[in-house]
Parts: C-alpha cells; sequence; structure tokens
C-alpha cells in the first residue's frame, strides 16, 4: 500500500532526525548564548585554536526570551550566557548562575577598577561586565532646530518635533525616561513616582511617532524620525550613515546598562567556561567591540588601543568610566515589578 | 460496539494522545501557577492565593481585550471579503491549476514575518511607496497617516493571515459540486440567488473556519502591533507575553491565559453552534 | 467569452495576487541594500549575496527549518486528518471540541513555556526533534479543522453503505473518504507548513542550545540588536525564486494531465 510506504519513510526520516539531534555532546564542549553579532564571527574557532575546547554558538533574541528560557529549562545545555545587568541580579537570585573562581580569569586585571564595583554584582562574583553604555536622545541635528539637551525635549517635543519622535518601549527604559526627567530612581517601584511617571508618559504618547526597540536609527536616517530615545551604541549605527546623527545624554542624567557573560549553574563544563571568560577579557578581544559594533567596554587594555579616529567620529565611544558611573545603574525591581508592569501596560495601552 | 470503538481509537487515538501528552499535561501544569505567587525575582512560591485573579479582573485588561477583539475581528471580516472570492476562482480554475493557483497564495510567506514588515512599513511611511504613489497620482497632497495607528495593524494582520482564509475556503468550496449549482440554476433561480441559497451555506464550515484562523492569530500577535502599530496599541498577545517574560509573572500570566483561554472557548462553542444551525435551514443535500 | 462574474472573479484573484506580492517585491529590492539598515534605502549593492553565500549560520538554519516544517507538517496531517474524520463521523462531546480549539487558543509563550518546563521535568534531550514534537501540536488543530470543513454534511450513509456491500472499512476508506477529503488534506499541510516555517518562540524554548536546532526565525531574531541585515532578504529572494521556478516545472509537467 503506497501510503503506508510514505509513511514509514516519514516516520524514519523523523527516527533518524531524532537520532542525529538527540546526541549527548562530546566532553570538552562549551554553549554560549549571545546576540548574534555581538563579538567577532571567528572568536570561537580561535577560542578553540588556542585552547583545544570545543565552542558552539548558541543565539538569543531578548535578554526577557533567554531568561524565560533559563528559568523554564534550568538552563540546561547552555554554559555561558550574555545577558544585561538586572537579570544577572536575579540569576544570581534565583541561583541559576555559579559563583565565578577569579582565579581562573586572570585577564580580569584588564577590566577597569570601575568595572569591579557595579551594584548588581559587586566584585563580579557571578558575572563579568562586556559592554557598558547608557541611554539618551539620538537626533538630526539638521533637523531637531534647537539641540536637545532634557529628556522634557523628548517627552515635551517642541511643535516642529510633533508626531516625529520615538520612545524605547522596553520597560525599563520606557519608564526610565519619565523617572529621570522627574529626579526620581530609575528602579523607583514608589507608588507615588509611578503615577507621576505614567501621567507624563501618557501625555508624551500623543506627540510620538511611535515606539520603537529596533529600527529608530533606521528612521532617523530616513529622515521618518528627527530625535528618537536611543542606547548610545544603537545611535552610532545612525551616525555610521549619516554624520548629522549626533547622541546626547540628557542634563537629568541617564541610566548605565552593563551586558555581562555568566556562567550557568547546570553548566558541565566550568572550568572551560571559566576560560571562555578569560579568552574574551584579553584586550584585543575586547577591542572588537568598540571598533566594530561601537559598543563601549570596560575592558580598559582594550579601550586604550583604541583609534582615536573612532571616538572623532562617535564621540559617545570616548566616554570614561567615571563619567559612565555617575548614571544610575539598572537593578533588579524585586516585588516592585508587579505594580511596575501594571503602569506599563497602562501606559502602553492608553490611548 | 467493538468495531465502533475500535474504528474510533484508530481514527481519535493518535491526535489524541499526541494533545494530551505534549500540550494538555503541559499547559495544565503551567495554568496551575495561576493559583500561587510570583517569586521576588521571578519564580514561583508555592504558597496558595487566589490575588492573581482578583488582579486580573481590572478594567485594564478587560478593555485590553476588548481592543484587541476588535482589531482581530476587524482582520477576520476584511480578510473574508478578500479571501472569499479569491478562493472561488482558485476552485473554479482548471483543475489542473489549483494546486499551483494556492501555492502561489502561500509562496509569500515562506520569507520571514520580520522582514515582511519592514517591507510593510517601507511601504506604509510617510515618504512611503504607498504615499508617493498617491502623491504621484495627484490623489492627496498631504502624506497620509498609514503606519504606527490601528490601520497599519489591520492591514499587517489582513496580510498575514489572508493565506489561510482563502485555504480554509477552498477547502470547503472545492467540494461544491457543480452539477448542483447547475442545477440551481436550471431550475431558475438566479445567479446571486444560488449563491446566498447554495454556494454560501455549502461553504459556510470554510468561512468559520478561516474567520477563526485569522481572529485567533491575531489576537495572539505581538509583532504587528509592535513594528507597525508603532507599539501604541497592547494586543492581548503582548500583555501575556510581557507577564511571562518581561515581568517574569508566570503566575499572574498563568492567569491572563486562563481566562483568555475560556473567553475564547465560549466564544467558539458558541460560533460552532451557529454555523451549524445556519447549515442546517441551508438545507441542500450532500455533494 | 467568459461571463461578467468569471470576469470579475478574475480581476480580484490578480489583485489579490499584487497585494500579496507587493511587499514580496520590495523585500526583495531591500537585498540589494548597500547599508544594513531594514527600512532606509541607501543605494544598490550585491554584497549581501555575497555574505548570505558565506554564512553558513544562516544556511544551517535554513535547512534546520526545512526539516521541521517538513516532518512536522507530515505528521501533523496525517494525525489532523484522522482526527477530522473521526470528529465528523459522529457528533462528539464538548470536551473534545474542546481540546482541539486549545492549540489555536493558547498563546504560543505559554505552550512555548510549558512545553520546555515539561520537557525539562523528564530530562528530555532537547534537539530539531522536540521543535517537531511542539510544532505537530498546534499544526494538528489547524490541519483537523481545515478537513472536517469539508466533512461537514457529508452523507456517511454512503460509508455504511460501501461496508454493507462487502468492502472493508479500510478499503471504504481509501477509495471514498481519502478522495472526497483531499483537497482539504491538501489545504491543511499547506497552513502546517507555512505555520511552521514562520513560528518563533515555541521553537525558541524547545530548540536544544546551539546551531544543530537553531532555525531560521531564531537566527533572524537574534540579529535584530546588531542588525537584520540584507542577507535575510537574499535568503528570502532565493527561496522565492526556487520556489516559484518548482511551481511552474511542476505546472509544465503536469500539463494535459488532469490532476488534483
Amino acid at each position: 500500500m503506497r501510503t503506508f510506504n510514505k509513511l514509514s519513510v516519514a516516520l524514519l526520516a523523523g527516527a533518524a532526525v531524532f537520532a542525529v539531534t538527540a546526541q549527548a555532546g562530546a566532553a570538552e564542549k562549551i554553549v554560549i548564548s549571545n546576540w548574534d553579532g555581538y563579538m567577532p564571527s571567528d572568536m570561537l574557532e580561535r577560542f578553540t585554536a588556542e585552547t583545544g575546547i570545543e565552542a558552539e554558538l548558541a543565539v538569543h533574541a531578548t535578554n526577557e526570551e533567554i531568561m524565560g528560557k533559563v528559568v523554564a529549562g534550568k538552563g540546561k545545555g547552555y554554559d555561558v550566557l550574555f545577558v544585561s545587568s538586572p537579570f544577572v541580579e536575579a540569576l544570581k537570585n534565583l541561583g541559576l548562575v555559579a559563583e565565578l573562581d577569579h582565579a581562573m580569569i586572570p585577564n580580569m586585571k584588564n577590566l577597569y577598577p570601575e568595572a569591579m564595583k557595579l551594584e548588581y554584582d559587586p566584585g563580579n562574583t557571578h558575572s563579568v561586565p562586556y559592554a557598558w553604555g547608557t541611554t539618551g536622545l539620538c537626533y538630526r541635528s539638521d533637523l531637531v532646530g534647537e539641540t536637545p539637551g532634557s529628556w522634557m525635549d523628548l517627552l515635551q517635543p517642541a511643535d516642529a518635533l510633533k508626531g516625529k519622535v520615538t520612545m524605547l518601549s522596553t520597560d525599563r527604559w520606557l519608564m526610565g525616561a519619565a523617572f529621570l526627567a522627574q529626579g526620581k530612581s530609575v528602579n523607583s517601584t514608589d507608588a507615588a513616582d509611578l503615577e507621576a511617571a505614567k501621567e507624563l508618559l501618557i501625555s508624551a504618547k500623543k506627540d510620538l511617532l511611535a515606539y520603537d526597540d529596533t529600527t529608530f536609527y533606521s528612521k532617523l536616517v530616513s529622515g521618518e524620525a528627527s530625535l528618537v530615545h536611543a542606547w548610545d551604541g544603537w545611535c552610532n549605527y545612525g551616525i555610521a550613515e549619516n554624520a548629522d546623527i549626533k547622541y546626547v545624554i540628557p542634563e537629568e542624567g541617564s541610566d548605565l546598562w552593563v551586558d555581562t557573560m555568566v556562567v550557568t549553574a547546570a553548566s558541565e563544563n566550568k572550568e572551560a567556561a571559566h576560560k571562555f571568560l578569560n579568552f574574551i577579557l584579553q584586550a584585543d578581544n575586547g577591542a572588537w567591540v568598540p571598533a566594530n559594533i561601537l559598543y563601549k567596554v570596560p575592558n580598559k587594555a582594550a579601550m586604550d588601543a583604541l583609534d582615536p579616529a573612532l571616538v572623532e567620529q562617535f564621540p559617545n565611544l570616548g566616554m570614561t568610566p567615571e563619567e559612565l558611573l555617575k548614571q544610575e545603574q539598572l537593578r533588579d525591581l524585586g516585588a516592585g515589578q508587579k505594580a511596575f508592569s501594571k503602569t506599563v501596560t497602562e501606559i502602553l495601552a492608553s490611548n | 460496539m467493538p468495531r465502533s470503538l475500535l474504528r474510533d481509537w484508530l481514527l481519535l487515538g493518535p491526535g489524541l494522545t499526541w494533545l494530551a501528552l505534549f500540550l494538555v499535561v503541559p499547559c495544565g501544569m503551567l495554568l496551575v501557577f495561576a493559583f500561587f505567587e510570583r517569586g521576588v525575582y521571578g519564580g514561583i512560591d508555592y504558597i496558595f492565593t487566589l490575588e492573581n485573579f482578583s488582579r486580573a479582573i481590572d478594567p485594564l485588561y478587560l478593555s485590553i481585550f476588548l481592543t484587541s477583539a476588535k482589531v482581530a475581528g476587524l482582520a477576520a471580516v476584511i480578510a473574508l471579503l478578500i479571501g472569499y472570492p479569491a478562493a472561488y476562482a482558485i476552485a473554479r480554475a482548471p483543475a489542473r491549476r489549483q494546486t499551483a493557483y494556492l501555492v502561489l497564495v502561500m509562496l509569500p510567506f515562506w520569507s520571514n514575518y520580520l522582514i515582511r514588515t519592514y517591507a510593510w512599513i517601507v511601504l506604509l511611511n510617510r515618504e512611503g511607496l504607498v504615499n508617493k504613489g498617491l502623491a504621484g497620482l495627484g490623489l492627496v497632497s498631504e502624506p497620509l497617516p498609514l503606519l504606527y495607528n490601528e490601520f497599519a495593524i489591520v492591514t499587517g494582520l489582513v496580510y498575514n493571515y489572508l493565506p489561510f482564509v482563502v485555504l480554509a475556503i477552498y477547502s470547503s468550496i472545492s467540494r461544491l459540486n457543480p452539477e448542483v449549482l447547475e442545477a440551481s440554476e436550471d431550475l431558475g433561480a438566479s445567479a446571486p440567488r444560488t449563491f446566498w441559497r447554495v454556494t454560501l451555506p455549502l461553504t459556510l464550515p470554510g468561512v468559520a473556519a478561516g474567520a477563526v484562523f485569522v481572529f485567533v492569530l491575531s489576537i495572539g500577535n505581538f509583532i504587528t502591533p509592535d513594528l507597525l502599530g508603532g507599539g501604541r496599541l497592547q494586543m492581548v498577545g503582548n500583555v501575556i507575553y510581557d507577564q511571562f517574560l518581561t515581568a517574569r509573572d508566570w503566575p499572574f500570566g498563568a492567569t491572563l491565559s486562563f481566562i483568555l483561554i475560556g473567553i475564547m472557548m465560549i466564544l467558539l462553542f458558541s460560533q460552532a453552534m451557529l454555523v451549524r444551525k445556519a447549515q442546517g435551514e441551508g438545507g441542500i443535500a450532500h455533494a | 467569452m467568459p461571463s461578467p462574474a468569471r470576469f470579475w472573479l478574475g480581476a480580484h484573484l490578480r489583485l489579490v495576487y499584487l497585494f500579496l506580492y507587493v511587499p514580496i517585491a520590495v523585500l526583495m529590492v531591500l537585498s540589494f541594500n548597500r547599508a544594513g539598515l531594514p527600512t532606509a534605502w541607501t543605494g544598490f549593492s550585491l554584497k549581501w549575496y555575497g555574505a548570505l553565500a558565506e554564512s553558513q549560520a544562516i544556511i544551517n538554519a535554513a535547512l534546520n527549518t526545512l526539516i521541521v516544517a517538513v516532518i512536522s507538517t507530515v505528521l501533523a496531517t496525517l494525525l489532523g486528518a484522522l482526527l477530522a474524520v473521526g470528529m465528523e463521523y459522529r457528533r462528539r462531546g464538548p470536551g473534545l471540541e474542546a481540546m482541539l480549539f486549545a492549540p489555536m487558543i493558547i498563546p504560543d509563550i505559554v505552550l512555548a513555556i510549558a512545553l520546555l518546563s515539561f520537557f525539562t521535568l523528564l530530562d528530555f534531550t532537547l534537539g530539531l526533534h522536540s521543535i517537531i514534537l511542539s510544532h505537530v501540536v498546534f499544526n494538528i488543530a489547524f490541519v483537523c479543522a481545515v478537513v472536517r470543513t469539508r466533512l461537514r454534511s457529508f452523507d456517511w450513509a454512503v460509508f455504511e453503505a460501501s461496508v454493507d456491500l462487502g468492502a472493508s472499512e479500510a478499503t471504504t476508506f481509501r477509495r471514498i473518504i481519502l478522495p472526497m477529503i483531499f483537497p482539504g488534506v491538501l489545504a491543511g499541510a499547506m497552513l502546517a507548513f507555512t505555520l511552521s516555517v514562520d513560528e518563533f518562540i515555541i521553537a525558541y524554548f524547545t530548540a536544544g542550545a546551539g546551531q544543530s536546532s537553531t532555525t531560521l526565525p531564531m537566527q533572524i531574531y537574534s540579529m535584530i540588536r546588531f542588525g537584520v541585515t540584507p542577507e535575510i532578504n537574499a535568503m528570502a529572494t532565493v527561496v522565492m525564486l526556487v520556489s516559484f521556478t518548482l511551481v511552474l516545472l511542476a505546472q509544465r509537467a503536469n500539463k494535459g494531465v488532469v490532476g488534483v
């Protein structure tokens, strides 16, 4: 019976895939989850050549997704994760990341001293900072008229900019803009602060072109937007295409976000994972980041080697650790998360 | 009757076992979290509570549901109006071409959702191709606000889910026996009358299935509202996604899902009953 | 001369194809965009096609997607079609109906987290096979719903009569039911394949860690942060053109044969 034959072929094919993909991993091999493009494409090959340890890249799209996956799956299968600072704090408190053995990461010495006392993980006991930066205003100097200097320029734009501004919609930064404008902590979950921020953000919504987390730099280049709420590194992608694009930290300040590397508690190759962290902290590997993807790194040795021409083209790459540490660091919200999330939903759902 | 039991088991057994194992058990285990507390850093504290349900009855979530249902409903109606005649045209084409026509309807959707959505941004923005085209034809003097609003969301949803409507309706139209239609016309019925009295009732299950597909896929969508809607509008899909991943509040996410599933079940059952009733009254013999 | 109704139907179908393919044309044009910007045109370049040819990660992800989509479609079509016949053969209770509605209305993120938690609890090794298992879950429901539209008001007496005349149930199924539902099965399979190819969140959660189970949507979404470059548009352009050519060739080969 032909149908039966086709069926059995399909089932066999299924079984074959199962057999191939269900194979247990080889001994010395680590799996690293990162955003695609956040490391040089040959990084893992060079790591293998140097240490003999096999390394494989798994990719994630957002902090939220890798976090959800690690919580539901207990981190099984992953050895090293790249996640942003507030998530480290949660992962640490949930017991999902391993304590680091600094003796195995001698290149930790390449970090700025400031990068050893970050509030979300003092002394870097559970994480190693990879890149860091601020959140501010990215704008077309040829289109905005007056140079923006305050968060209120975004939240209550001049008439000419109405409908030409975008804001980040990721909860922490959306609220952060209002908190900073109102002189509050970016980590606040106080009911009165939430209410005040909500009112300001709802009134700001009518002047927005859109909330945009992913294509704001493209909108600046096309001229669809003139002023956008942006992370400094991403603003640089716009600057690379159009020299009239500038970045500014508003006078009220910014937050300091840090992308970090952690070793999962479930890792069966913690030693190899430590070696990988150490490898990344080499000056030459750290230097790739600002030179290619235009993000600052907390690696002093790497930043010292940076081409001055690059800093001239992308001035925010020249921000010093002292300047960065002046900004308030993002922390996990703990029990305040419920009220915070509800406020964000109210803002996004308002019309 | 053991014989009919065996038949039931052969037909229903494999599929239902699959669903029991990979749907009912896992989702049941997750939805139970609705009755527990969120841990301080996410995760679950196993302390029984009904607090999540009292949080969920806030009018905020009801209004989000109503907004989403309106957008999803609109998308479903428009997709039906466009998709029905298209499916009809395909089903009336020469038999050997039908499969190719259907594949051509599906082909654009083997690209990728994200880059298709980016293409719509290029088409719909203020300086976009649609506005340029309209201005070039002298139809508008000012660019129309086509993007970052409900219009853009509905357009994106209709675009992405139209093929499913066409497939569902095609599946039910193609069983219509042309002889039945000819018989109806021979008996003196006009074409519109034939359509209303014969064709439509017979294809109603396809229409209903297509509408359900667009509605359920739309109400759970969170990428189109974010990218084409400019994040200005929250759909149920956005809220539930955010509770699970952004707020890491699984108990509350589970609670909202619980309620959503309940409401949708009621809607789907009423819809199925209406269709059965309407079909019963349609009263034409089988193909 | 075709009747006016036929003429308008044809015109409508052409407009629908125009609506479906205009964004695809834009997407293809963007594959030649010089800069890696998703929505702003910056000049012509062929470099992304070169980049695609060298991008092992993207090609690998595309192959994984194809494997997942094909196998999950075959399984879901088989199970879904059987379920459809079983559900329409006799009126079933609301419990079964609910179970078939459920995969469509459960939010993707719920199914995603639930399956990962479940697999973790069982200590089940993850990989492409676990994505396939998971995609079958929602695809069964869609296939079943499409096939059922063909079986509504089917006269089951025909079936009984055939059996009474001495044909076995299997033969009757093959000779009567199968041809009857075939267009629905075909439509259901296409629907399942299309849903699977584009599905991201469930695939992400149920995938194993590493390249061997990275699908194309996972790869693409992970590129958002540093720019989804026109390589992806180049990939889609190639897929479209190859599929289109295959359809044309199949159409040629099929000429004169009375097919489906």
